[in-house]
């Protein structure tokens, strides 16, 4: 059963990515950093370089944390739908593989939060 | 001369009767099915109506009567209270931010339950079902309109009561009342009754009146404890009807109970996760403290929700699914989700703050494994950093359960460092969930759940601003712009409590009471 109804019923999904003025969803959770309550929403061009989020957007979300400065980003390890991934910093998220509503996660080895608390 | 001749008075029965279901015919003009459209398509066998056991003998006249009179004794407590400023022995000013969330994520919740009993009420074809489904229908009416008289009071002195309907429609953590409540009353009449008549009624609003009405005796709020005592000898009669229609139900065909107990699974996980808000308000909003959200629900659900499912078990009905998860999360709950509010302070139209030592002496106290652990670190720094004037606020928008509506704030079952992910393609798009009973509401009904107005996606979309807004002209402030479609008044209703107008004034009001200067 897709939906309970009287008659045959379809519904709009009211999130296609035609919806977003050329942008495409990706979310983006900092792994053992929980001050951040959730991963985040962010509405990027298909044709942003992957590098710029980590150089130009990450730092304005994620910046208040004391570990954000403590980063070694060659050893960040990326997880896409769970799975383990490898991003291409100069290539576009579109040539990335990136899709609308796809979820990434980063784990940063090492750092675990407020006095190891994954806070 | 005529001769008089004494009327012979009716027994309560045969009154009853009379004024009940004797008002009731079969259609003849048209067929059945066409007056009663909504009867059967749930999948849910009703073979004779007959059989339903009125659970209370009311009949209008006695309804007003009875409601009069509590009318009466309510608003002339309201009238004292406010006459004698009551507003000013509350413990606090930061109590008054827990009955903010109430009228604008609770009252509005009143108003949809007297739509969805009238609705029902139209379309159950059984006059018994009719008749105590109007009843609640305007006792949900009458709940609105009293808290609303109720807290009126407070908006003229405090910050963020101004705008409540219009808010429930628009701001982003009302999307999880709201659409709870448009779920239930968009789905059947039956799934109607089993979801709030008896998930919720039944099951869980001891959970939300319990906490908030001894919230407001504890913390001498007059306005709010009366309209809760009110409330109560009506909730005690819809429980009562609660019940009687899952019985009933159950009672006509065995085919009814996977589809009863599919329902009852699915909404004692969509309104736990909806008193996910009244967890944080037991445990951080209140001044003075009643008890625990942990010690809440080992009474009122795990002792109390337990006998009823023992009796329910000859039905057929065992336990919702969902139990074992949310046994886990009662260690964890009110922690998570207060730190999500204070992450998004600057968007809500109340006020969070950390709490004090003392405070958070209670909480280690009422949560010994996991308080100390997870959740002191962080609200320490928050409190060391707030107190440096660096105070934190998330400024990108989170990530929400395209079924709950609620930020992906909920952790793992079994480790609490680790944020749930749960996703699933359908139809080419993929949505994402904070648990498996939110994915498994979504893999039931998906072409219900792809339509979810998720408030952070409108927000891209650019439809969370004000009419005539040009989002591409120079220096445009999104934010700015969100919370003035909110009609929330930045500044004032929104961020931390510590500087707040509401904890100025409270407190020169409150010594001017007392002192001559």
């Amino acid at each position: 059963m897709q939906v309970a109804a009287v008659k045959e019923y379809a519904g709009t999904p009211r999130d296609g990515v035609e919806n977003f003025h050329g942008n495409q969803l990706l979310y983006i959770g900092w792994d053992d950093h929980l001050m951040f309550c959730a991963p985040l929403t962010f509405p990027f061009p298909p044709t942003l370089r992957f590098g710029d989020i980590v150089e130009k957007v990450l730092p304005g979300a994620y910046g208040y944390h004391p570990d954000w400065a403590r980063v070694d980003w060659s050893k960040v390890e990326w997880l896409k739908s769970g799975q383990p991934w490898t991003p291409h910093f100069n290539r576009t998220l579109a040539e990335n593989g990136l899709g609308h509503k796809d979820v990434l996660r980063f784990r940063t080895p090492g750092l675990t939060g407020i006095q190891g608390s994954c806070s | 001369m005529d001769m008089q001749v004494p009327k012979k008075k009716l027994g309560l029965k045969e009154r009853y009767t009379l004024m009940t279901r004797d008002l009731a015919w079969d259609t003849s003009y048209q067929p059945k099915e066409k007056v009663y459209p909504y009867a059967d398509y749930e999948g849910i066998k009703i073979h004779d109506w007959d059989k339903w056991e009125d659970p209370f003998r009311l009949t209008m006249d006695a309804y007003w009567k009875y409601q009069a009179e509590k009318e009466r004794k309510l608003y002339a407590i309201i009238d004292a209270y406010s006459q004698s400023n009551g507003h000013l022995g509350v413990t606090d000013a930061r109590y008054l931010n827990a009955i903010k969330i109430f009228l604008t994520a609770v009252t509005p919740l009143e108003y949809m339950a007297h739509r969805g009993f009238a609705h029902a009420g139209r379309a159950f074809p059984g006059p018994g079902a009719r008749v105590a489904c109007m009843m609640q229908a305007i006792d949900e009416m009458r709940h609105a309109q009293t808290q609303i008289h109720s807290l009126s009071n407070y908006n003229k002195y405090y910050n963020g009561f101004h705008d409540a309907p219009h808010m429930y429609d628009r701001v982003w953590y009302l999307s999880v009342p709201k659409s709870f409540f448009d779920d239930a009353i968009t789905a059947g009449p039956f799934e109607f009754i089993v979801s709030v008549g008896f998930s919720f009624e039944y099951v869980l609003t001891n959970l939300l009146f319990v906490p908030f009405v001894s919230g407001a005796a504890y913390n001498g709020d007059m306005g709010t404890m009366t309209f809760g005592f009110s409330a109560q000898s009506d909730e005690a009669r819809h429980m009562t009807l609660g019940l009687e229609c899952i019985k009933f139900i159950l009672e006509q065909d065995p085919a009814n109970l996977p589809i009863v107990q599919r329902w009852i699974d699915k909404w004692t996980w969509r309104g736990v996760r909806l008193l996910s808000i009244v967890a944080m308000m037991m445990d951080y909003m209140l001044p003075k403290r009643v008890m625990s959200w942990k010690e809440a629900w080992e009474i009122y659900f795990e002792e109390n929700g337990g006998a009823l499912f023992k009796d329910l078990a000859r039905y057929g009905i065992r336990m919702p699914d969902c139990c074992e998860q949310i046994r886990q999360e009662k260690d964890h709950l009110s922690h998570q989700v207060w730190a999500a509010f204070y992450n998004y302070s600057a968007a809500t139209d109340f006020h969070t703050w950390m709490p004090d030592e003392d405070e958070m002496k209670w909480l280690s106290q009422k949560y010994p494994d996991t308080f100390d652990q997870h959740y002191r670190p962080r609200f320490e720094f928050w409190r060391e950093q707030q107190q440096k004037g660096n105070r934190f606020y998330n400024k990108t928008l989170p990530m929400l359960c395209q079924t709950c509506q609620i930020p992906m704030l909920f952790t793992e079952p079994g480790d609490p460092t680790k944020i749930c992910y749960r996703e699933r393609d359908y139809k080419g798009s993929k949505y994402h969930f904070c648990s498996d009973h939110c994915q498994h509401i979504f893999d039931n009904e998906p072409e219900k759940y792809v339509q979810a107005w998720l408030p952070v996606h409108q927000i891209y979309q650019g439809n969370c601003f004000p009419e005539g807004s040009d989002p591409t002209a120079p220096g445009f402030d999104p934010l700015a712009a969100v919370l003035e479609h909110y009609r929330l008044n930045a500044g004032r209703d929104n961020g931390d409590f510590e500087g707040s107008e509401d904890q100025r004034n409270f407190e020169a009001w409150r010594g001017m009471a007392k002192r001559n200067d």
